[in-house]
């Protein structure tokens, strides 16, 4: 490719995703007179900041709204859910690459297949379910139920990283006489420690980013997680608070982002199921 | 044999806790789902009355369920056939090596790292009514005279639904692509270049078709994203202006959570199967093709 029209290309790409978060940064450190004036006004240009930036938005955030609360539901539902799906996917994942056999592939299909059964699917039998369980409007809810669709995607991500990893050092430590169990507690789990890693990450994402079955089971607004509190609670009467809602969008989304680009190619992977092989 | 060397002892145990789980909290409920949407249940009570086909000729003679369900048609296909475009375009200008590089990888994958609910209110702020940022760009521009009411008319609704969509779905499809093209033999390539093939030539006679199982990947994984998404819909135009926006999942919530009519809810979000497993056997292909070949799944 030509160099103009490459970094033009590169350029195009970078405002049309970028665009909403510099959108953001803009609204969330304007002052409330450079901000709110209808588009109407073709002088006044909303693109710069026309007064000097203010902290008033953020300080509202943390000081007068119940985000940090969010912010803590949200990191206590993570810790739950990913103590849960490590529990759960990994050895799962192990079983399905090393021992099970030859009905370990199919089976870890029919496992991620589950995956693509959406939240929008199962809320309503959920609801029954949660209100039945007496979990309704507590943050036990999400920790029962997002495991629905971490469990699957790690699982498969796990078998598919075992698989990758060689099996002499395992063989070498059985025939220096550990018995199969003793080099599944002592040497595996240092082999796959990357693996477990991606996992800890895509479940951190993934509560971080969910929104439907916080929305059918959360209805206090100090019970709720950031992404639900956010764009649910973060408004007084018909008036949204756009300051504060941006900087908060941009606060949570930042975080995630560099999470996402160190992870990016190992969820890949995941994704493309062995379709490319990494 | 000591059970500490029973392999099919270990793996039943070590898969047996994943499994029950996921048939507990994925398999029953999703039977619940289809058992619920043959049923007359309500949120308040717990009783489950068989009333045959009636939730689904009530939703089939309702003018606002066949209108989500086309928009969830529209939505998603609109969406999807704008992410294959931009992510083919994108991958080719994200291979090749250029400065500042991993500062614009890190902003392409922006839109994707971001909660959904959190982008969908940023875009809200964006489509403004009042306040709109577009609107003013395109009046400075010239390219508007008069106004335009993005979440209020229904066409633009549906249009704004669309892009956002794309947005949110494109850099994933993009890196699924990037990963593809890592992934083609290079002799393939320079052979191809070496019989005199210019960029297009090689692009759409050499590289796409050998990216096709990874395209459809991509694109499987964003129909599934776009039609079962909620937040998008919910927190954009929450079906409005007057019930004309509404798709599957919004439409699902609206009669069975906050109308607390659950078998009819139910029966809305069934609708949703069809499309899940067109996904899935399309998937499963992919998978098989591939399989063959490279030794992907299945492959020990």
């Amino acid at each position: 490719m030509k160099r103009v029209p490459l970094y033009a290309a590169a350029l195009g790409f970078i405002v049309f995703a970028g665009f909403p978060f510099y959108w953001m940064f803009i609204t969330a450190f304007k002052q409330n007179r450079d901000l709110y004036v209808g588009a109407f006004d073709t002088r006044h240009v909303p693109w710069i900041f026309n007064d000097p930036p203010t902290l008033e938005h953020v300080r509202l955030l943390f000081g007068q709204t119940d985000f940090l609360r969010w912010v803590a539901n949200t990191l206590l539902v993570i810790v739950a859910v990913v103590i849960i799906t490590v529990a759960l996917a990994v050895p799962a994942g192990y079983s399905l690459a090393r021992l099970v056999g030859r009905w370990g592939g199919r089976l870890g299909m029919g496992i991620f297949f589950t995956y693509l059964i959406p939240p929008t699917l199962l809320f309503i039998p959920f609801s029954r379910v949660i209100a039945l369980l007496g979990l309704q409007n507590s943050l036990g809810a999400l920790i029962l139920v997002y495991p629905t669709i971490t469990v699957p995607f790690c699982t498969w991500l796990v078998m598919g990283f075992v698989r990758s990893v060689p099996w002499d050092i395992e063989e070498q430590a059985m025939i220096d006489g550990y018995s199969r169990l003793a080099v599944i507690i002592r040497i595996a789990p240092r082999l796959i420690l990357p693996g477990i890693l991606t996992v800890v990450v895509f479940t951190f994402t993934l509560v971080m980013q969910e929104f439907v079955y916080a929305l059918t089971f959360i209805s206090s607004v100090d019970r709720m997680t950031v992404s639900l509190g956010v764009p649910i609670a973060l408004v007084r009467g018909d008036v949204y608070h756009w300051g504060s809602l941006m900087a908060a969008a941009l606060f949570t989304s930042i975080p995630l982002a560099i999470l996402y680009n160190l992870f990016i190619d190992r969820f890949i992977q995941g994704f493309t199921m062995g379709a490319v092989k990494g | 044999m000591k059970f500490a060397d029973r392999e099919d002892l270990l793996g039943a145990a070590m898969l047996g806790p994943a499994l029950a789980y996921v048939i507990l909290l994925v398999g029953v409920p999703f039977v619940l789902a289809i058992m619920l949407s043959f049923s007359s249940a309500t949120a308040g009570s717990l009783t489950l009355t068989w009333v045959g086909f009636h939730n689904y000729s009530t939703i089939l003679a309702d003018p606002i369920f066949l209108r989500a369900l086309r928009n969830t048609a529209i939505v998603t296909i609109g969406s999807q056939v704008l992410v294959i475009v931009l992510a083919t375009a994108a991958a080719q200008v994200f291979r090749a090596a250029f400065h500042g590089k991993r500062a614009a990888r890190f902003v392409l994958l922006l839109p994707w790292a971001v909660p959904v609910s959190l982008a969908a209110i940023a875009w809200t702020w964006i489509f403004d009514s009042t306040f709109s940022v577009i609107n003013w760009t395109l009046r400075v521009t010239g390219l508007l005279h008069g106004w335009l009411y993005w979440l209020g008319e229904p066409g633009l609704a549906l249009f704004a639904i669309i892009i956002v969509q794309a947005w949110r779905i494109f850099p994933f499809a993009t890196v699924i692509v990037l990963a593809g093209l890592s992934s083609i033999p290079q002799d393939v390539v320079e052979a191809s270049i070496v019989d005199g093939a210019g960029f297009w030539r090689r692009l759409f006679k050499v590289e796409l078709p050998l990216l096709l199982p990874v395209i459809a990947v991509a694109v499987l994984f964003g129909v599934v994203y776009t039609a079962t998404d909620l937040g998008v819909v919910y927190i954009l135009t929450g079906g409005g202006p007057a019930n004309t926006t509404h798709v599957l999942p919004t439409l699902a919530f609206q009669r069975g959570v906050l109308g607390a009519d659950l078998g009819q809810g139910a029966a809305i979000a069934v609708f949703l199967v069809p499309f899940l497993i067109v996904v899935a056997v399309l998937m499963l292909r992919v998978a098989r093709r591939t399989e063959v070949g490279a030794g992907g799944i299945g492959a020990r």
